[in-house]
């Protein structure tokens, strides 16, 4: 149950941690939190000769927001901060709601949203409230620059679009247009502080009564957080009544494609889609609504 | 592999160490400064039996490496009775209301209670459960570990927020 040994090295800046990517290759790991790398470490899941911590870099922590550039989100920003940060609370309430039930205590106080995206898991708390707002993430590496948005950063369990010698600097969400909602309802077996057996992320833009646009992400039923197209297809340009909803939270567990293990069973999972796309449908209907009369 | 030199502060005391980058606080806690009131438990962040805080705010030691919290503050359960005779009101009230039992996971319940009586000086009891939630008791007594964070708020307002009446926590 102990480590095995490892090299540990925690550049001041993102240039000296790209260059260490780029010089000792596939055997290096980066560290935010440690929260996710460091059990897998300890499991032998993982053995990088080189960890590489990001703590040590000026800023990186940052959670800036406006309404031109929206909210970003550095890398090395807690889990906690993120959660009880205003801005975010006022105009992103679904994605500091994430924040705020994903884990427990003390792993919000150590892990941060970029990790938990750049883990991979199927189940991550933040990854479909942040997909489905049409996020991007800032990768940086040896060329520079770019942004990758959420729908093509995810590839399988534990795999991402990030190159070796990339880092996950920043998440970027668009400032929500008016009139638009967002809702994220998950389902653990140990209250909420267990890894999510099912996860639903939405947003909802309203004319009215009117959906102009939707965005719904599953979390946990699919090899990676799965977008329910068909789903968003059905509810755009109609009216969100109850049995609307009702309809798409079937047509949501048809789309998703769960499977079966400690956490819970497939044909639950795929129930429990169906209720949680529902309530979080409700919900972010709610709140677009309330934000369409509110400017 | 070499050593990296680190320095932390441990219960208001400055140490500087040696340690390997693959030993995690809870060990150079418990094994190098012989503070083995945390305990260590799951090592998967799991079970909270190793929480500490580092600059105020709780952690799991098993999931945090030696060197990545230098030149931080720790408090350990032992810096809540830094005499080791006076207890720490968090301490009285687990112990006037039964919420030990076998007291290995009461170290790391402590350090929860402590840092959510800071944030919340006046929590109801969803948000003693919640601000526990990181915490297991396999005793399973769980609603006097409630209590004695209900009765340990009471304690500490009557102390002015001062924890220990006067004495810092």
């Amino acid at each position: 149950m102990t480590f095995p040994k490892f090299e540990y090295l925690a550049p001041q800046t993102l240039d000296e941690a790209i260059s260490i990517l780029e010089e000792k290759g596939p055997e290096v790991r980066v560290m935010a939190g440690g929260t996710d790398l460091l059990v897998k470490m300890r499991q032998g899941l993982l053995k990088p000769r080189t960890v590489v911590s990001l703590k040590r870099i000026q800023g990186l922590d940052k959670i800036s927001f406006d309404r031109k550039d929206g909210l970003r989100i550095g890398a090395t920003a807690l889990l906690a901060d993120v959660a009880s940060h205003p801005s975010v609370r006022s105009h992103y309430p679904a994605v500091a709601y994430a924040a705020s039930e994903t884990a427990n205590v003390q792993i919000r106080n150590m892990g941060t949203v970029a990790g938990n995206l750049c883990n991979a898991a199927p189940s991550a708390d933040n990854a479909p409230v942040l997909t489905a707002m049409g996020a991007c993430v800032v990768l940086a590496g040896p060329r520079g620059e770019r942004c990758l948005p959420l729908d093509a950063f995810f590839l399988g369990p534990g795999l991402t679009a990030m190159e070796p010698s990339e880092i996950l600097t920043e998440i970027r969400v668009p400032f929500p247009r008016r009139g638009t909602g967002t809702s994220y309802q998950h389902l653990s077996a140990r209250g909420k502080v267990d890894i999510s057996a099912v996860g639903v992320g939405v947003m909802l833009r309203v004319e009215g009564k009117t959906c102009r646009e939707a965005g719904i992400i599953l979390g946990a039923v699919a090899p990676t957080p799965l977008r329910a197209r068909r789903t968003e297809k059905l509810l755009v340009g109609k009216s969100l009544t109850a049995d609307l909803l009702e309809r798409a939270g079937r047509s949501a567990a048809a789309e998703s494609a769960p499977i079966s293990d400690v956490r819970a069973t497939a044909s639950y999972r795929r129930k429990m889609v169906a209720v949680l796309t529902r309530r979080a449908l409700s919900e972010a209907y709610e709140r677009a609504r309330r934000n369409a009369k509110k400017r | 592999m070499m050593k990296h030199s680190i320095t932390l502060t441990v219960n208001g005391d400055r140490y500087t160490l040696a340690v390997f980058p693959w030993r995690t606080l809870n060990e150079v806690l418990r094994e190098d400064l012989n503070l083995t009131g945390t305990k260590r438990g799951c090592g998967t962040g799991d079970c909270g039996a190793c929480t500490v805080m580092v600059d105020g705010r709780t952690v799991s030691s098993c999931l945090t490496l030696a060197v990545d919290v230098d030149g931080k503050e720790i408090l350990t359960v032992e810096g809540l009775a830094p005499d080791g005779e006076r207890l720490h009101p968090i301490q009285e009230a687990f112990i006037e209301k039964g919420a030990i039992q076998c007291g290995f996971c009461t170290p790391g319940m402590e350090m929860s209670a402590l840092y959510l009586l800071s944030n919340h000086p006046r929590p109801g009891e969803r948000e003693i459960r919640h601000g526990l939630s990181g915490n297991l008791c396999r005793c399973t007594g769980y609603n006097k570990i409630v209590e004695a964070v209900a009765e340990a708020s009471r304690r500490m307002e009557k102390n002015n927020g001062a924890p220990g009446g006067g004495r810092k926590p």
